[in-house]
């Protein structure tokens, strides 16, 4: 089996973190419950003429997709495999509005187009005319795992050398609006420091698209070593203490081992207990960080938390805004994430400094 | 040659048909479900034709046993009696007995519900239950509900018309890599105003029967079905003594990366998912016996994928035909559909007449099978080819 | 029709999202397709509608767009023909 490294990375999302060379230097701070991503101008990425039918989400893709291409040094990969939750929204709320706002007249195509959930890696493959492997996982939370699952897959068996693989998903207006009204957006804005101290139901929402080239074919770029995945489409709290060991010790780890804890919690009240399972259990002597309070909660924000596993393995540092507790590792060796979405579809991922 | 990976079960409900037998007899007696719309009530009634399933969602819901008020999108409730057809044939009792995973597909999932209650959300809370079934993964988690699937991997490919092939893919590989023992995969799409009106605005829906690899073919008629296929390891097969129906020989996968809805002239993306599902199930294009194409009866589908296929067959084209104009255009069901279809085909050595064929296309020579025919088929080749350059072929075998 | 052919230029920009493009960029008989403005097929669906919403001509095959959407001229030619609003 062939080890499977992360080459490079690009990073929209609601912090600056589309420059490689900065990591969290200066944090964006929020006082609402649906925060925008942070863009970098798109026109020093995509040629006019490519972008004038993009929507938000699909350039965040296109443009995360183009930076981790450069800085992997590619032109081209074997294969690109994205996962997005909600897909393009805001162009199939653009349609679904004009059909009933037009009843069914006078419709033109290009939303429509934009609208399918394999836009953004369809748009990728054509922007650098990658004939190889598609595919896009549009399942909730665990979308952008699924992604990392098949490229690992891949990698592994040397299938492919070079697979493109991220997570993108972009925030819509009436989507937010009607996630307000059952409660899946907290109801008042929110610091993004006293995020977890919120007390209320819901997440504050974000966006934004995580890219990276995974490849089994180490380079002086590389971040990490990607060890391992596994998602689970439910996991009962009892349980997800034990699933998590036998995880481990697949990789020939136990808790002990980990140096770092990055959770996915979102300050829902409902929610967040999962985490505790783990925070206060296994891992409580453990250095823990989060980051939602940064990036949002969306369907793919898992790979900002991929993306800061990645940088923090590099970099041998990590920003003391996304600490979860006061414990201090020596080194950053081996980083284990947790997330889950409203209990459901929990995913495990291991990355090792290389 | 590396080994296929075995098919024990499969479920499918779709416009000529509820269950696998009731596909077949349609199949084989030529009968096609296209008709005028009847549950949706568009402005384009007149001017379309689809492939309707029969059932209302409140009949859905019964043979699911789902009590009202439940959140199933139609999306959910016909991928959940195809499963659960394709579980039953299979003759798994207890699911949880083995590693058993479900990778489903949608490309429109709970948009049935969205576009009925898009404004009604914002005004009262009669139906807000349906919003959290929008998201394409809603329909999976709802499956693997009914099924039982629980702490697995579950998750959702969403690939346009070409997706239910790509979770077949996906499903065979995580066999074969050892990650799973059994899984269930295949597609679901139901019919939408959203659908309807956005193939109606690229001008490719036809007015009347959809007539693939027709010179005078006027375009796609919709379509909406769910199909499932139960692939189980080799250890599982040996060790439970399970009858195997078929096997998942071959697959590929590839981007035409020519155009965002339009395939390429030279058909290069189809071109290269045959030959590399060849690759895979080792095999040589004279091996395949039976093509079911994709066969939208689009005017650039049809000359794409035919200008592929004789790209990869030369001379010798073995007999193909397309069966959408008997289902429609079932999106991301539509490999599924096709794959149900190509294990019948296989197990009762026939070939499916392309209906309402009359007039060759003037760009090349190739004629569709056009009658029922009887030959002895052991491997089948399946096309499903879709928006944003995805091309996807399977191969199907008789033998391991 | 110079009136015509400036809000033809007008609405192509904001319809097909040409937002580098200026109105005095176009030329009356620059071929709007291929080398000239750069517009593809999905672009000619777009004005498809436009002809139908704005101008009452419906076609019916998008083929026919082809000749119509030649250049400005030949589009307003054609428009000042057919038109029934």
């Amino acid at each position: 089996m062939e080890k499977v490294f992360i080459n490079s990375i690009g990073s929209i999302s609601t912090q600056r973190t589309f420059d490689n060379n900065d990591f969290l230097e200066e944090i964006t701070t929020y006082e609402d419950n649906i925060i925008p991503a942070i863009e970098p101008n798109y026109k020093d990425f995509i040629p006019p003429a490519a972008a004038r039918r993009m929507a938000k989400g699909i350039k965040m893709g296109v443009v995360a997709a183009k930076i981790a291409m450069e800085e992997a040094k590619l032109l081209n990969v074997d294969a690109i495999i994205t996962g997005t939750g909600m897909g393009c929204v805001r162009d199939s709320e653009k349609f679904v509005t004009a059909i009933l706002d037009n009843n069914e007249q006078f419709l033109t195509p290009t939303s429509f187009i934009q609208s399918t959930h394999n836009t953004v890696a369809g748009q990728i493959a054509l922007g650098i005319g990658c004939k190889g492997y598609n595919f896009t996982y549009v399942h909730s939370s665990i979308s952008f795992e699924s992604a990392l699952i098949d490229a690992l897959m891949q990698l592994k068996l040397k299938e492919a050398k070079n697979i493109l693989v991220g997570g993108v998903d972009e925030s819509g207006e009436h989507t937010n609006a009607i996630h307000e009204l059952i409660r899946h957006i907290k109801p008042e804005k929110i610091n993004t420091n006293k995020l977890l101290q919120s007390n209320t139901e819901g997440a504050v929402f974000g966006e934004g698209a995580n890219f990276f080239v995974l490849s089994n074919n180490k380079q002086n770029s590389s971040y990490a070593q990607l060890l391992d995945v596994k998602t689970f489409n439910t996991l009962p709290k009892s349980e997800l203490t034990t699933n998590l060991v036998e995880f481990l010790n697949n990789n020939n780890l136990s808790a002990d081992d980990i140096d770092v804890l990055i959770s996915g919690n979102n300050g829902d009240v409902n929610f967040d207990n999962y985490y505790l399972e783990l925070t206060e259990g296994p891992f409580k002597n453990t250095q823990q960080v989060y980051y939602k309070h940064l990036s949002g909660e969306f369907n793919t924000a898992s790979s900002f938390g991929f993306w800061l596993g990645a940088k923090i393995l590099k970099t041998q540092y990590l920003p003391s805004e996304i600490s979860l507790n006061t414990i201090k590792s020596k080194g950053f060796g081996i980083v284990l994430l947790y997330n889950q979405y409203r209990g459901k579809n929990h995913s495990f991922t291991l990355l090792r400094q290389c | 040659m590396s080994k296929g990976v075995a098919i024990t079960g499969m479920g499918i409900i779709s416009a000529i048909g509820n269950n696998v037998a009731e596909n077949y007899r349609s199949l084989i007696d030529g009968r096609t479900g296209i008709s005028q719309i009847s549950k949706i009530n568009t402005l384009h009634k007149n001017s379309i034709m689809v492939g309707e399933i029969e059932f209302t969602n409140g009949e859905l819901e019964a043979k699911l046993g789902l009590s009202a008020p439940n959140n199933y999108s139609r999306t959910a409730l016909l991928g959940a009696i195809a499963a659960k057809e394709a579980i039953a044939n299979a003759k798994i009792t207890d699911i949880k007995a083995h590693r058993t995973g479900l990778i489903s597909s949608t490309s429109v999932g709970g948009m049935d519900m969205t576009e009925k209650y898009y404004y009604d959300y914002l005004e009262s809370e009669d139906n807000r239950r349906y919003i959290e079934g929008h998201h394409a993964g809603d329909s999976t988690e709802k499956i693997a509900e009914q099924l039982g699937i629980d702490q697995s991997l579950v998750t959702t490919i969403s690939t346009a018309c070409s997706s239910a092939a790509n979770a077949i893919m996906f499903g065979a590989r995580l066999i074969k890599t050892g990650q799973l023992d059994r899984v269930i995969v295949g597609g679901t799409d139901c019919l939408s105003k959203f659908t309807i009106n956005g193939f109606k605005t690229l001008m490719i829906l036809s007015d009347t029967h959809n007539t693939p690899f027709d010179e005078n073919r006027k375009g796609l008629n919709l379509g909406e079905a769910a199909a499932y296929l139960v692939l189980e390891s080799e250890m599982l097969v040996k060790k439970e003594k399970k009858k195997v129906l078929g096997y998942v020989a071959g697959y590929g996968n590839a981007n035409d990366a020519f155009h965002q809805t339009a395939s390429s002239e030279n058909g290069d993306g189809a071109t290269l998912s045959m030959e590399k599902a060849l690759t895979v199930a080792g095999l040589e294009p004279k091996d395949i016996d039976y093509i079911n194409a994709h066969g939208t009866a689009t005017g650039n589908n049809d000359l794409s994928e035919g200008r592929a296929i004789i790209r990869v067959f030369g001379e010798e084209v073995p007999e193909f035909s397309s069966t959408k104009a008997y289902t429609g255009h079932t999106l991301a069901a539509a490999g599924a559909i096709e794959a149900v279809y190509a294990i019948l085909s296989l197990q009762n050595n026939i070939i499916y007449p392309n209906l309402n064929f009359k007039t060759p296309m003037k760009e090349f020579a190739l004629i569709p099978q056009t009658k029922l025919k009887e030959k002895v088929l052991n491997v089948v080749l399946s096309n499903s080819l879709g928006f944003g350059g995805n091309c996807s072929t399977l191969i199907f075998s008789k033998r391991p | 029709m110079s009136d015509l052919k400036q809000e033809l230029k007008e609405k192509i920009i904001t319809q097909l999202n040409l937002e580098d493009i200026a109105i005095d960029e176009i030329a009356d008989n620059d071929s709007l397709f291929g080398d000239g403005l750069g517009l593809d097929s999905i672009d000619a669906l777009e004005l498809i509608v436009m002809l139908d919403k704005d101008y009452g001509i419906k076609l019916t095959d998008p083929k026919e767009g082809k000749k119509i959407f030649e250049s400005i001229e030949v589009m307003a030619n054609y428009i000042t023909k057919h038109r029934t609003k």
